[in-house]
């Protein structure tokens, strides 16, 4: 299997701190991945040097065989990583509706998007059944800053992938999410994943999120990868156990 | 969604205009051309406010289209109305394009301080030189149209016919724009640069587009309110000059591309008549009702028009 993403010894410094500390992994197509590790063991910091917000210190960032070590985020997005946030990163002031227009008017249109009407027909029609998909064409004309939090997680997620990329990167989805909903939310943005059939890395602090969802799970611990494999064996690894999950957690079948 | 009436309106208004033009008597011709030329100036402040930004150096490119038509006189001795009406706001439009590049790159207050930065470059050039008239600057050419130049009155009548003319299409263009992609990509950038960075669009290009369509507009009201004048000097750059476009923009409100030429027409009226009946307190009179309108009326006077209609569309049956 060739690899979708590879990365090589990468690492990141701020200061004399080394938020990732020479971090090699590769990751497949359609696979589903899930990052853990604690508050900051650089599992954010390693998303945002991916999707090109922060330029690594050191190392190589590949992506369908192609160098994009260091290119900034509207790049990286064109070549089909895209990513969502851990706090929403939303249009607070636009409906919901036109938070995911804007976001198909930009994939749509080129470098000029002048012309045509941002609230054209089919265009509209795409938007809603993509706000469908993700459960929350509801809301379609709800400005989006009285959104519920995973109603806003989901449309974060949903802008994120309009423009169809191969590889998304998910920065904590259930955060700040209600116990209750958690599996729902996590259900519906899968389903729409896989019918886009896209490669998923997501961080995850919930192990039962990460159990359920993940096809194969990094552990992240200072800013090094300290294990990779299948969810119960990382899950289950002593290391992992010491500095990740902790002694007494016990994921139920 | 509402259906969007404002093209048939602007090109109602329209025809009202070129009615006043033709007919209405030569001291209101003269107050309309004026407040058409500032309104297309507030238009390009308009498009830029909506993504959080405000010039104070608007002048810069009024003045710029001004000495255009006061070069292009001299050097060419063209005075056709049509050619320096358009080439004009190219040349704005060349050098927003060039100042846009370190322009887009700033924000809030640092933008619009470098904005009024650049104008205030211009007018200190302008006044040192001589070969331009220096603080006095020069007289423009009388405007010419196709065919034998028509007399004083008429050649003033027909230059305001067509400004209302050019500002039926700037306006037009510009509702046009902001309904496209980088219209709306305004509010975007208001609300959030790095969402729209990760959708995949630079929000310095969407900035840079802004400014440079504000610079072509005011460019064009620069050269319309020589031609109408007759005469252009520094002051066409100094910062009170841009001062006035962010009064006309605050009165107007960005609620529609009508509303900058009212706000204007309004203007215009209020300073005539508050330096006719105040002239010692005319700026008091001003800087009084700009007060009134941030405290009452913040989303300008466009909102009252908008307030006005609202109860018919409520009434219609949906």
């Amino acid at each position: 299997m060739t690899a979708l993403l590879d990365v090589r010894d990468l690492h990141k410094h701020f200061g004399a701190l080394a938020a990732v500390a020479g971090v090699s992994v590769a990751v497949a197509e359609r696979e589903v991945v899930g990052v853990i590790g604690s508050n900051g063991a650089g599992k954010t910091t390693f998303v945002n040097m991916v999707t090109g917000y922060l330029p690594p210190s050191r190392g190589t960032i590949t992506f369908r065989g192609r160098d994009i070590t260091g290119r900034p985020p509207r790049q990286v997005t064109g070549l089909g990583i895209a990513r969502s946030f851990q706090v929403p990163q939303v249009f607070a002031s636009a409906s919901v509706l036109d938070n995911l227009l804007v976001a198909i008017g930009i994939a749509e249109e080129g470098r000029l998007p002048i012309w045509t009407p941002l609230r054209r027909r089919q265009r509209v029609a795409r938007a809603l059944a993509t706000l469908e998909s993700y459960g929350i064409a509801g809301y379609a004309s709800q400005p989006a800053s009285l959104l519920p939090q995973g109603v806003r997680k989901l449309l974060d997620i949903a802008m994120a992938t309009v423009r169809g990329p191969e590889l998304l990167l998910l920065d904590e989805p259930t955060s700040g999410i209600s116990v209750g909903e958690k599996f729902a939310i996590m259900d519906t943005i899968m389903a729409a994943l896989r019918a886009q059939r896209t490669t998923v890395l997501f961080i995850e602090h919930d192990m039962e999120i990460v159990d359920r969802y993940a096809e194969r799970v990094i552990a992240f611990a200072d800013g090094v990868i300290i294990a990779d494999g299948p969810p119960q064996a990382v899950i289950d690894d002593p290391e992992v156990r010491r500095l990740v999950v902790g002694e007494r957690v016990k994921v139920a079948e | 969604m509402s259906r969007d009436r404002t093209l048939p309106g602007l090109a109602v208004a329209t025809l009202v205009l070129l009615g006043v033009a033709a007919a209405a008597p030569g001291w209101m011709v003269f107050t309309l051309v004026v407040s058409l030329a500032q309104g297309l100036v507030v238009l390009g402040l308009m498009v830029l406010w909506r993504a959080g930004l405000m010039s104070f150096g608007q002048s810069l490119y009024y003045a710029v289209g001004g000495y255009t038509v006061g070069l292009i006189n001299i050097q060419f001795g063209l005075s056709n109305a049509l050619l320096l009406v358009l080439a004009a706001p190219a040349v704005a439009g060349l050098l927003a394009f060039l100042l846009g590049f370190l322009l887009a790159r700033y924000r809030d207050i640092f933008f619009s301080m470098l904005t009024l930065a650049f104008a205030m470059i211009l007018y200190g050039v302008l006044v040192k030189s001589s070969t331009l008239g220096s603080t006095d600057g020069f007289s423009i050419l009388t405007p010419s149209f196709l065919g034998p130049h028509p007399g004083p009155d008429a050649t003033q009548r027909l230059l305001t016919g067509l400004a209302a003319l050019i500002a039926l299409l700037a306006a037009a263009l510009v509702h046009r724009y902001l309904k496209s992609t980088a219209g709306h990509l305004a509010t975007a950038i208001r609300d959030n640069e790095i969402r729209v960075e990760y959708l995949g669009y630079s929000v310095h290009r969407a900035i840079h587009v802004k400014y440079v369509l504000a610079g072509i507009l005011a460019g064009a009201g620069g050269a319309i309110v020589a031609m109408a004048i007759g005469h252009i000097d520094p002051e066409m750059a100094y910062w009170t000059t841009a001062g006035e476009f962010v009064f006309v923009a605050i009165l107007a409100g960005a609620g529609s591309v009508a509303a900058p030429f009212l706000g204007a027409i309004l203007f215009v009226v209020l300073r005539t008549y508050a330096a006719q009946y105040t002239p010692h307190l005319w700026h008091m009179v001003l800087g009084g009702t700009l007060l009134l309108f941030i405290v009452f009326l913040p989303d300008g006077v466009w909102s009252l028009f908008e307030r006005a209609c609202r109860p018919l569309k409520r009434r219609a049956p949906s």
